[in-house]
């Protein structure tokens, strides 16, 4: 299984990088929606979560940023909402889960939990595979044919 | 050779893509996957999806804009 994996994967090298700074509901979607077309089309994917974005990767915390314009005090947010639930749009935890389970790898900046006083424990470690800084985010991008900062 | 079917009637992006993604990383080679979906753009990225994987699209049925089935082997 692991071998056909690889065969697969090399078909198409490239690998698209997302620093994921902002922690609006709206760009969270944005992120996981690329990334996961990303890996279903055989690059891989790789995101860096850092300061808003990496409130996100909280406990508890995927579903709760408000939205990027509009919140209104989370009456937008709620209409937003209400309208993905009718169009059928996955859930931020069904993409997240997905975007595992095809491999997608996850970077937690070391300094915005030392700003932000989050220790790991706060953090969803099981979906982390590596905690690190600018140069662990530079090693990524330089090797990824697309990098975006949401 | 197994037969694997999957049924995305009814989701948005990128649920179509990912699904079929995930069915054919589980497939071994020589099966067929069979997807069924009505998301429009789906109906034409997937095969895009097929040919950046290096695998055989076998089959796009059903008209644009309606249902549609896309058979693909692994």
């Amino acid at each position: 299984m692991a071998n056909q994996d690889k065969e697969m994967k090399e078909e198409g090298a490239d690998k698209v990088t997302i620093i994921v700074h902002s922690g609006d509901l709206d760009k969270i979607y944005s992120a996981l929606i690329i990334a996961n077309g990303a890996l279903a089309m055989g690059m891989e994917a790789t995101f860096f979560f850092t300061f808003w974005g990496l409130q996100r990767l909280k406990k508890g915390g995927l579903e709760k940023g408000p939205l990027s314009k509009m919140n209104m005090l989370g009456l937008g947010r709620w209409m937003v909402l209400r309208r993905m639930r009718a169009a059928k749009v996955a859930s931020l935890e069904k993409l997240l889960s997905d975007f595992k389970e095809l491999d997608g790898k996850i970077i937690a900046c070391e300094m915005t939990m030392e700003v932000m006083g989050i220790r790991k424990e706060d953090l969803r470690v099981d979906l982390i595979d590596e905690y690190g800084a600018v140069g662990t985010y530079v090693q990524e991008a330089r090797g990824s044919a697309i990098n975006l900062f949401i | 050779m197994a037969e694997i079917k999957v049924d995305c009637r009814g989701q948005n992006c990128p649920v179509p893509l990912v699904e079929t993604r995930k069915a054919l990383k589980k497939a071994a080679p020589g099966d067929v996957v069979e997807v069924t979906g009505d998301h429009p753009a789906s109906r034409k990225e997937i095969p895009m999806a097929v040919k950046a994987l290096g695998l055989e699209l076998l089959e796009v049925e059903g008209e644009e804009g309606g249902e549609w089935r896309i058979r693909i082997k692994r």
